[in-house]
């Protein structure tokens, strides 16, 4: 009843499209996350006032649309500065800073909610700064903070989509090489929507599965 | 021995200690009664640095506790201190949080802090409840695990900072039968409180503070039976 020209190949085609976009949300996510953590926890010691160029910085990153920032960077880099880096380093480096930029309030807001008397308690019994934070503050902040990253590294997921202006071929370039060879753009949309939905699902799920564990704490 | 001289605090403009002079030997319970905002509090959380002081010094063992070149983090390892709100660490389990210290603190093997932490957790009765999550917990049970907590660092000295005002009535003899067995083992203590009937009957003296200011110091016998300042007699008349 589908009368279609897609063949196999086509399907390992988009499937490497996915993989890039998987890869690329991974790394991101993972770096950006490290970062957002770092900035986060100086966000939050030093305050408003002694931490306002970094956030300015950050702000800038959160506002500017992801678009214009890979074409910027990509041509900042690699004709002013003639750094010779791919498109999928720049690609790798934009979504890191802008994954960190989010995080980094997720972060702040986490540990913000960590009570003040759980703090003077463990400092109570002798442990420094950098223990306390350890083995207190950050794991609780975590589950705060959990839901709000998980939508985070969702969205960058689905953000990742724009690196093709950085000639990266992620999924949803990758779907639309085929429909301009395959004139079929209703079925390969949904197709592609079925991959993203396939990558998303299980860190939702898993996001989901974390938040019941602790909530039994 | 804690010595405390001529200790001012304030909190902006407020001034919550006015020149507190307080002696605690080894071995001694004292408590300290008083109204809110009295300063009896803010005085613990002093002892232990917890807040810097404004003028005056409080010197523990020889330590004074506010000197710049005096390690924080040692000095508290020898002061215990157990808070209104018990403060339970909830993503971990009761021994969890009763090891946590001395494995991170003092290093502490793994099994042997396990051993110290059940150890304590029995002493103060939860010897059952070694893997259960504290929010599983009642608040005097929990009150208790933080008691245990504290001592599980093998603290010199014990501060109790109105450890069963947030507890339901119920709950509050739980909490002041395992204090009162800490006293009966020698332990140094020093109580915030206001359960009266508790002050009289385990300290050796009792302090009575006002506005600030320790008004009056005397063992229970007399501060109870033949209170001299007129604050304290008032205090006294208030809650009977």
């Amino acid at each position: 009843m589908l009368d279609t020209a897609l063949s196999a190949n086509d399907f390992l085609f988009l499937a490497k499209g996915a993989g890039m976009t998987i890869f690329v949300t991974i790394l991101s996510v993972f770096f950006g996350t490290i970062l957002g953590i770092i900035f986060g926890v100086i966000r939050y010691q030093l305050g408003p006032y002694w931490s306002a160029p970094l956030m300015i910085v950050l702000d800038v990153f959160r506002s500017i649309p992801l678009l214009i920032q890979l074409v910027l960077t990509y041509a900042f880099l690699g004709t002013v500065l003639r750094l010779g880096l791919s498109g999928l380093t720049v690609a790798c480096i934009v979504l890191t800073m802008y994954t960190s930029a989010y995080c980094a309030e997720i972060v702040r807001g986490g540990i913000e909610a960590v009570p003040m008397t759980l703090r003077r308690a463990s400092r109570s019994l002798g442990m420094t700064w950098a223990q306390d934070m350890r083995n207190i503050v950050l794991p609780l902040a975590t589950r705060v903070a959990l839901p709000s990253w998980i939508g985070l590294a969702l969205g960058v997921m689905k953000d990742s989509a724009l690196v093709y202006v950085v000639q990266v071929t992620e999924l949803l370039k990758s779907t639309q090489i085929l429909i301009t060879r395959l004139q079929e753009p209703l079925l390969l949309l949904m197709i592609c929507g079925a991959f993203y939905f396939l990558i998303s699902f299980p860190v939702a799920r898993f996001g989901g599965y974390l938040e019941k564990r602790w909530s039994n704490d | 021995m804690i010595e405390i001289e001529n200790v001012r605090k304030s909190f902006g403009t407020l001034e919550v200690l006015k020149g507190i002079d307080l002696t605690v030997n080894k071995g001694e319970v004292l408590t300290v009664i008083g109204g809110s905002g009295s300063g009896k509090s803010t005085l613990l959380t002093c002892i232990n640095g917890l807040e810097p002081i404004n003028a005056g010094k409080i010197v523990v063992d020889g330590t004074e506790v506010h000197a710049k070149s005096t390690d924080l983090n040692r000095l508290r390892q020898k002061i215990g201190i157990v808070f209104q709100q018990w403060n339970a660490f909830p993503h971990l389990t009761v021994q969890e949080n009763v090891m946590l210290a001395p494995r991170k603190v003092k290093g502490m093997p793994k099994a042997q802090a396990a051993e110290i932490a059940s150890k304590q957790l029995k002493h103060v009765g939860l010897g059952d409840k070694l893997d259960v999550y504290p929010g599983r917990l009642s608040g005097g049970q929990q009150q208790r695990m933080a008691i245990a907590r504290a001592l599980a660092m093998s603290p010199d000295y014990m501060l109790f900072d109105e450890v069963t005002s947030a507890l339901d009535p119920q709950l509050v003899g739980e909490v002041l039968d395992t204090l009162r067995l800490l006293a009966s083992e020698g332990m140094t203590m020093i109580c915030v409180t206001h359960e009266m009937k508790f002050a009289r009957e385990v300290s050796d003296r009792v302090a009575f503070f006002h506005q600030g200011v320790m008004a009056e110091i005397a063992p229970p016998a007399d501060l109870f039976g033949n209170p001299k300042d007129p604050e304290l007699q008032k205090f006294l008349a208030a809650t009977h």
